[in-house]
């Protein structure tokens, strides 16, 4: 079974990557080398979905991450009703992505609750749902705020492992609470952020639900929410005659999921030196 | 303990209610939403509480969209079915990888390393063409045959059957029982926490998943609940009010499962988190 659905489709999809696939009547595959790789550089579609998944993953790694680093700590702190707040930060995470989408774009609708809240404080609003300039940033608001409690979670997991004695022992040499978090927890978890950072990267690369329940499937408005993954649901299950050239593209995301994670952990190994 | 001043203490205290506001607004709002009339949902005001108080909202989708309790069944049905098999088979094959001895283990363990790799997007579509070929598109053992095993839990599953204390087999073997008396009797009852937490994931897994039905499923009667709301969305663009009904219905099962297994998902991120 693992052979089938597992290691045959990873043989296939390079199988698929450098054939035209048609699929009407019987499925028919046509050998063309590299030319599904050759059309990605003329593709004005994919270019595009490229740059928003990289300004997309660029800013929501970073955010999610020290969000879920500062209310791990926060929540770590020894608190009453510590346990009551983790249930409730959970939450987003348990819920499934159609649902929170729908839920934002009602209220990121014009007349809506986050529109109404912004001017109610004096600041701009914004047409979150039309408007191509903010349409992208309107998704990784709402998925910072949905992915940081996951990884909060890991991040208090180990917290918990952190001795008691380096705080006392830098508690008597006179050291605040920004001191202590600064250089005792944040250097203690440097393996924990390296995961937590790859773990994003992998998901952010591959944000697809979100775009397709937001834009109905097009990526609009004006190509603002095209992600690399929605772009591939398109040529491979929308348009005739591109599954070939959709595989190609799967197989250059995984390429680029891979250079970067790779990428990371070489920064994270350096890092570590000082 | 460490010492806290009283500042110190209510700025965090301040930070960790102001974050619950964060993460509560939404689902109160969208609760609150499906408790009122479009007429006051479209008129721009911002109040957690209804005016006109109305369970109309919840009557009509079930009405609007006879396919509803379908949908819920095909969820639960997939979720369950996906879940009992993978609980099945990654613990049978985590427990073989750490235990028994046969040719081949070493690769083998490689290649599943290797898969955990693998973006989904790359299977996604050869998995749709031997679905098609097999004649399984818009079935259930279509939902459900390719997912029934996950190298995430099969790697976790190994781990923990690594650090298991070996004495236990040793001596249930001694009282006369066989690999499979030993592993279903002994070992499967002790392995409950981690079974539980990866119970919760697959079974979260699958509920939520919207990427594997939307290519798999066209036929609206075997539609899952994520898709079913994606299509509802479409057909009632503008009725806020149904839409918020029908995503308050789909959430409330997850929150139950939540309230009572709480710990094994706190568990359950810390096993698979890289510890």
């Amino acid at each position: 079974m693992q052979t089938l659905f597992i290691i045959g489709p990873i043989v296939f999809a390079v199988f698929l990557a450098f054939h035209k696939v048609q699929l009407l009547g019987t499925a028919s595959f046509e050998f063309v080398g590299f030319d599904n790789f050759a059309r990605m550089a003329h593709d004005t579609r994919a270019k595009i979905a490229l740059w928003n998944t990289v300004k997309y993953v660029v800013i929501v790694v970073p955010c999610q991450t020290v969000l879920a680093l500062v209310l791990a700590a926060t929540l770590n702190a020894g608190l009453k009703g510590e346990k009551f707040f983790r249930i409730v930060y959970f939450l987003p995470t348990l819920t499934s992505s159609a649902v929170l989408t729908l839920i934002f774009m009602w209220m990121y609708n014009q007349n809506g609750f986050i529109n109404h809240v912004l001017e109610a404080v004096g600041l701009p609003t914004y047409n979150w749902l039309g408007d191509p300039d903010v349409a992208l940033n309107a998704i990784m608001i709402m998925n910072i705020w949905s992915t940081a409690p996951y990884f909060m979670v890991i991040y208090l997991a180990a917290l918990q492992d952190i001795p008691d004695s380096l705080y006392e022992a830098a508690e008597l040499d006179g050291a605040n609470a920004w001191q202590k978090f600064w250089h005792i927890t944040v250097p203690y978890l440097r393996p924990v952020t390296s995961f937590v950072v790859i773990m994003g990267l992998i998901g952010t690369f591959q944000l697809f639900d979100q775009s397709y329940i937001f834009s109905a499937g097009s990526g609009g408005p004006n190509n603002s929410t095209l992600t690399v993954v929605l772009l591939i649901y398109q040529y491979a299950f929308k348009t005739l005659g591109t599954m070939g050239y959709a595989a190609a593209l799967a197989f250059a995301l995984a390429i680029v999921i891979l250079v970067a994670t790779m990428l990371q952990r070489k920064l994270s190994k350096e890092e570590s030196l000082y | 303990m460490r010492k806290k001043t009283r500042i110190g203490k209510a700025l965090l205290y301040a930070v960790l209610v102001i974050y619950a506001v964060i993460t509560l607004i939404p689902f109160l709002w969208a609760l609150s939403s499906s408790f009122k009339t479009l007429e006051e949902m479209v008129s721009g005001t911002i109040s957690l509480i209804p005016n006109h108080f109305t369970l109309e909202n919840y009557k009509q989708i079930f009405v609007e969209q006879e396919l509803f309790p379908r949908w819920l069944l095909n969820s639960v049905v997939i979720a369950v079915v996906v879940t009992v098999l993978n609980l099945l088979f990654n613990s049978m094959a985590g427990y073989a990888l750490a235990r028994l001895q046969f040719p081949g283990r070493k690769p083998l363990f490689l290649i599943i390393l290797a898969v955990l790799m693998v973006p989904a997007q790359v299977t996604m579509i050869p998995n749709y063409l031997i679905l098609k070929q097999l004649g399984w598109l818009n079935s259930y053992q279509g939902m459900i045959v390719p997912t029934m095993i996950n190298a995430t839990f099969i790697f976790m599953m190994r781990q923990f059957f690594i650090n298991f204390p070996r004495e236990l087999e040793e001596a249930a073997e001694l009282d006369g029982l066989g690999r499979f008396g030993t592993f279903f009797r002994i070992v499967l009852p002790l392995a409950r926490p981690a079974l539980a937490a990866q119970a919760i994931f697959v079974f979260m897994g699958s509920w939520n998943d919207f990427m594997r039905p939307l290519i798999i499923l066209s036929d609206p009667q075997l539609f899952t609940l994520p898709l079913g709301l994606n299509s509802f969305k479409g057909q009632y663009i503008s009725y806020w009010n149904y839409i918020m009904a029908a995503s308050m219905v789909f959430t409330l099962p997850v929150l139950i499962i939540h309230a009572f297994f709480n710990r094994y998902f706190i568990k359950g991120i810390s096993f698979t988190g890289g510890k």
